[in-house]
């Protein structure tokens, strides 16, 4: 990230213009996860446990590939293994590499309560910062994806970092670097997008896969994680992505109208009672046998 | 009403005249145990509910102790409610009278109070707001569940985590609201209930201008005799 500040602006003694000058870069970071060539190999799964300082937990059998059946708050990166039945009948075996999405408008932040324990760097990374965290589980309620999991010991909440600590050193995140087939890319937005709708494009064009597109959902503002999928349409299909996340609006409401509407009644509430004493003051005791007994005892 | 008894040795105070108690010491323990717990849930809910007050969890020793101890503190509040209710219910029930008197209860507020029927122990206002933290904290409780094991909900249920985190702020707002009438008018506006709440007696005057009704109640064995 810092190198960013290092590009050229002006240079000494030099004819014409600066080479890079005025030139607009895109510092937004993207993976792109292309599931038409993943193996299902779980590479990725150990070398995020292993760069993030995890070891295996106990696995889940379903009869199937499937690790376990979601991340968890020390396994960020799973993939999601579904037998899938074509319209032929016959069956292809849906894999996708699931884990945070790194929303341009992340629910989580949105949701979270607790100052600073979700960040979005420049680079479009969402991170959680264990130090301010409260463990109150809002963000849970923020996401679309099913990201966010708790760590009961620590009371914290946990999901991947996008490698950020790997990344601000301009290294690619740990699971892109140990994916053996190169369905893992790592790059700007923009290279990334440009990446994923040729290969789209090949997958429609060159293999009649007449459906294969490019998930990066707009309902988020699109996301620093994208897919490239064999039926863009049918997003559920692998292990459940959702075809249009957006944050909650039970979500929007809360932290937005709702907020200023309660802020408002609760401020309202104690400026109706101040203006009440102002206006009336307090009740004044009187004893109404004493007040008859001297306007003439009728009760 | 075993809670509610005349006074034996009447005192002279600065009003004169005897004094009445009105509220036993089990009843004024229960409610300043309840208020103890209300306001610490008042304190680090409202941390929670809005950046501008996350300044309060640093009252009670920061936000994850406040996160921690928040849905304990519900539940002992809940207990104590329902203590209350136990105690009080009896006392609380809507009666004629309170329909009457919520109907004149414009003069009330304007304190011309001698246009109101005379009610019992408890007033309309009174009972209405027992009622409201009653089920107010029945809400919260069942919201508050979902809320404090939010990650046991299924991701398939998560409409429950919605319908919790609205349940729970509505009612929340809704007991904050009679929370600050309740305050206002236990110590600004009906001068000696205040003191009626910690010391447990008000005086006859006192009890004949705001609960005619009780008061004639109580000491009516005493009259007699």
């Amino acid at each position: 990230m810092s190198q960013a500040t290092l590009s050229i602006r002006r240079i000494s003694g030099h004819a014409g213009a600066a080479p890079g000058e005025d030139v607009e870069r895109d510092y937004q970071v993207c993976k792109l996860i292309d599931t038409t060539t993943c193996i299902g190999c779980k590479a990725c799964e150990v070398a995020c446990l292993e760069w993030n300082g995890y070891s295996f937990t106990d696995t889940v059998f379903d009869n199937s590939y499937q690790t376990m059946p979601q991340t968890a708050w020390n396994y960020w990166n799973l993939i999601k293994f579904n037998e899938h039945e074509r319209e032929d009948g016959s069956i292809t075996l849906l894999m996708r590499k699931d884990q945070c999405m790194h929303c341009a408008d992340p629910g989580c932040l949105a949701a979270c309560p607790a100052d600073a324990a979700i960040v979005q760097y420049t680079n479009g990374i969402v991170d959680f910062q264990q130090q301010n965290c409260i463990g109150c589980g809002y963000c849970v309620s923020g996401c679309p994806f099913d990201i966010p999991k708790f760590n009961p010991t620590t009371k914290k909440m946990f999901k991947c970092t996008l490698c950020v600590d790997r990344v601000s050193e301009g290294l690619e995140p740990a699971c892109i670097k140990s994916c053996p087939t190169g369905c893992l890319h790592f790059g700007s937005k923009d290279d990334m997008k440009d990446l994923a709708e040729t290969r789209a494009k090949q997958l429609r064009e060159n293999f009649g896969i007449e459906k294969a597109g490019v998930y990066d959902p707009a309902g988020v503002g699109g996301t620093g994680v994208i897919y490239v999928l064999h039926d863009v349409n049918n997003p559920e299909a692998y292990g459940g992505l959702p075809k249009d996340p957006h944050i909650p609006w039970v979500v929007r409401f809360w932290k937005g109208p709702a907020k200023w509407i309660g802020n408002l009644a609760m401020f309202g509430g104690i400026l109706g009672v101040t203006l009440h004493y102002l206006r009336f003051g307090p009740k004044t005791v009187h004893d109404p046998d004493e007040q008859n007994k001297q306007n003439g005892g009728h009760a | 009403m075993s809670v509610s008894q005349v006074v034996s040795s009447p005192r002279t105070t600065g009003e004169g005249g005897e004094r009445i108690c009105r509220y036993s010491l089990v009843e004024r323990v229960h409610h300043w145990v309840g208020a103890f717990f209300y306001a610490y849930c008042l304190v680090t809910g409202l941390a929670f509910w809005s950046p501008y007050m996350f300044w309060l969890a640093t009252l009670v020793g920061g936000g994850p102790t406040a996160r921690f101890w928040h849905p304990w503190m519900g539940l002992a509040f809940t207990a104590s409610m329902f203590w209350m209710y136990q105690m009080w219910r009896r006392d609380m029930l809507i009666t004629d009278v309170d329909r009457r008197w919520s109907k004149a209860m414009k003069y009330y507020i304007e304190n011309e109070d001698e246009h109101l029927p005379p009610v019992d122990r408890f007033n309309y206002g009174q009972k209405l707001f027992f009622w409201l933290m009653f089920y107010g904290i029945i809400l919260l409780l069942i919201s508050g569940v979902g809320l404090w094991f939010v990650e046991s909900i299924p991701f398939s249920l998560r409409w429950l985590c919605y319908l919790a985190v609205t349940v729970h702020v509505s009612a929340a707002l809704a007991t904050i609201g009679g929370f600050i009438i309740h305050v206002y008018m236990g110590t600004a506006m009906v001068r000696g209930g205040f003191t009626s709440i910690i010391r447990g007696e008000v005086s006859t005057a006192w009890a004949k201008t705001h609960h005619r009704l009780w008061y004639e109640r109580v000491t009516r064995g005493r009259k007699s005799a």
